[in-house]
């Protein structure tokens, strides 16, 4: 009935070809998903319009009124707060289209067919920082047009980049590991919302800390939002006034600490899940 | 491979407290269709998805094309096709990416993944409609895409879950037309329906099961041969009492939405002795004809209720009319 063969190659034998194929086929599930991006390029909007309809608000509306202690400009101030924002809400449109692969069995379509069944989440993950990557760099480039720079060199730049990137990949695991706990697709924001808005704005994301009653001000200085921000602000050699706290004047360390450290948890907890939701 | 290739031994699964499965048994010949029949909530899915390695069974066994689903779960997933409820195509991709996409994952090279693609979908009428979303296709364009996207690696066994569900009478007769092509081709068929016309047209083989467990398994014409032969149906101007009499000399006679049935063993010789009967005892006949009975009846006969009792989706109503909807009343 075919013409063409379609003898399937034979099964990896052994660790580093089962790793090879997983690879290969985790690339093929993150194409997909990827592809899904041209049909519906509103998917992007939570990575690129949000972050610059923020960087425009924040900058023009709050930087009239704000001033930041110690001198410097706020555009300056403000830019990493917003791009360590966009990284948190990464992890929502990580769980919606987690939620909505599982919910509407094309997850099933997938773990019918003979491929390593992680490449099916590694895949998604891999989507998923590909396009927070871009939302990123679309952030920076809107910054850049309203006057943000940095200030210490490529190695500083790289590594406050390092900080971002380790701390969207632990959202991203957040967000997989929610998408797989949700009845619904439609569950996610209800969820989410009240979680992420405090999480980004309990921070030094927008306003110095130093106005903040004690305790609140303690919460918001060990939020580990406050030291990727404070990292970004750091190693970008932009204004990052009100360093009195131990986690901030450490945030290089901390920031990486916290990410690694979510990435572990929030990964681990992913693929168990996963394990559980995948083995039926 | 195997002569049989699905057999399912003896599954338990439950969620909870609630029992998908109490012992299903099934075995699939190779090359042959075994519809696995019974209303929403009977287990057909769940049995479905342990066959297809996306659920584990509590207990039981089964193998598909000599392979354990437990044991050499890659074996079995390279043996078989699934589409139908269980599984679906990305409505967000083009006919032709999807296609690709699932050729990719069962690590044919690219050329062969692309070529395989633009076979199937010709095959399937769908050439056209390649390069479009498959959300944009209509249901019946839509099922026949997943059943390609089932196709891909040309597998020995195909398992199809309920592929004519909430389609139009005009999509599920394309689709039948599909399957049957299929089944000539050699393809072993486990197909999942509500449909007693649907499992009836396809099947070789047909498990009716209920509340998760085989209430019956045989043929079609086994099945119906077990709820009684064919039956002689008339209906009579006026009062049905005298036709009752007449009838009442071949066995026992059943009324039913004033229809009066009997037993009807000697075929057509019976219907002009009855014919004749009648006449005689000056009866006005309004219709007398031999009625075989549908697999609607044999399903009421073993299962209690009609197949439709529980079913919430579309298309009820085309079973309906040949549901019996009062009660049998023996004369």
């Amino acid at each position: 009935m075919s013409t063409l063969d379609l003898t399937l190659p034979a099964g990896a034998t052994n660790p580093l070809a089962r790793l090879g194929w997983a690879v290969r086929d985790s690339v093929t599930v993150a194409g997909r998903s990827l592809r899904q991006i041209r049909r519906v390029p509103e998917r992007l909007s939570d990575v690129t319009i949000q972050p610059v309809m923020f960087v425009l608000l924040f900058a023009e509306v709050f930087g009239t009124a704000i001033t930041v202690p110690g001198g410097g400009s706020y555009h300056e101030y403000l830019l990493p707060g917003i791009i360590a924002q966009t990284t948190v809400f990464g992890c929502f449109g990580a769980s919606v289209s987690m939620a909505t692969d599982l919910h509407e069995g094309f997850v099933d379509r997938l773990r019918s067919l003979p491929i390593a069944r992680s490449s099916i989440i590694t895949g998604r993950l891999l989507a998923e920082l590909a396009t927070a990557s871009f939302g990123l760099a679309v952030t920076l480039v809107v910054g850049v047009i309203v006057s943000w720079r940095v200030h210490r060199g490529v190695g500083h730049t790289l590594l406050g980049l390092l900080v971002l990137a380790v701390f969207l990949i632990a959202m991203t695991w957040l967000g997989l590991l929610i998408g797989m706990l949700v009845r619904s697709p439609d569950a996610v924001p209800g969820i989410l919302f009240p979680v992420l808005f405090p999480v980004t704005f309990l921070a030094n994301t927008f306003v110095p800390l130093k106005g903040l009653p004690g305790w609140l001000r303690a919460v918001a200085e060990w939020n580990p939002v406050s030291a990727v921000v404070a990292a970004t602000r750091d190693e970008f050699g932009n204004p990052n006034p009100g360093i009195s706290s131990w986690p901030l004047r450490h945030a290089l360390p901390v920031s990486l600490g916290w990410g690694v450290g979510l990435i572990v948890v929030f990964g681990g907890l992913a693929l168990l899940r996963w394990r559980k939701v995948s083995a039926g | 491979m195997a002569d049989d290739a699905v057999v399912v031994d003896d599954l338990h699964k439950h969620f909870g407290s609630t029992y998908a499965l109490r012992g299903v048994s099934l075995t699939v010949p190779a090359g042959t269709v075994c519809g696995l029949l019974g209303p929403n909530g009977a287990g057909k899915t769940t049995a479905v998805r342990i066959v297809t390695t996306l659920l584990r069974a509590d207990s039981g066994r089964v193998t598909v094309a000599g392979h354990d689903v437990t044991r050499e779960p890659d074996q079995v997933r390279r043996s078989l096709g699934l589409a139908g409820q269980a599984a679906t195509v990305d409505g967000l991709l083009t006919g032709v990416q999807n296609l690709v996409m699932i050729g990719k994952l069962y690590h044919l090279p690219s050329k062969v993944a692309k070529a395989r693609a633009d076979e199937l979908l010709e095959r399937f009428s769908l050439t056209d409609a390649g390069g479009r979303i498959a959300k944009e296709y209509s249901g019946g364009m839509r099922r026949r895409l997943d059943l390609a996207a089932s196709l891909v690696a040309a597998p020995p066994v195909l398992v199809l879950d309920e592929p004519t569900t909430g389609l139009d009478p005009h999509a599920r007769a394309e689709t039948w037309d599909v399957i049957e092509e299929l089944v000539r081709a050699g393809t072993t068929l486990l197909l999942t329906t509500q449909y007693l016309e649907e499992a009836d047209r396809l099947a070789d083989q047909i498990v009716v099961v209920d509340h998760g467990e085989v209430v019956a398994d045989g043929t079609p014409a086994a099945l119906k041969a077990e709820v009684g032969g064919q039956r002689l149906e008339v209906t009579v101007v006026g009062d049905p009492a005298a036709a009752r009499a007449v009838l009442a000399r071949h066995g026992t006679v059943t009324l039913r939405d004033g229809r009066l049935s009997v037993d009807a063993a000697g075929g057509a010789s019976r219907v002009a002795e009855v014919a004749a009967a009648l006449a005689d005892a000056g009866i006005e006949v309004d219709d007398l004809g031999l009625h075989r009975p549908s697999l609607d009846e044999v399903f009421l006969r073993l299962t209690g209720h009609a197949p439709t009792d529980t079913n919430d989706t579309a298309d009820s109503a085309d079973v309906a009319h040949t549901t019996p909807t009062s009660e049998e009343i023996p004369v």
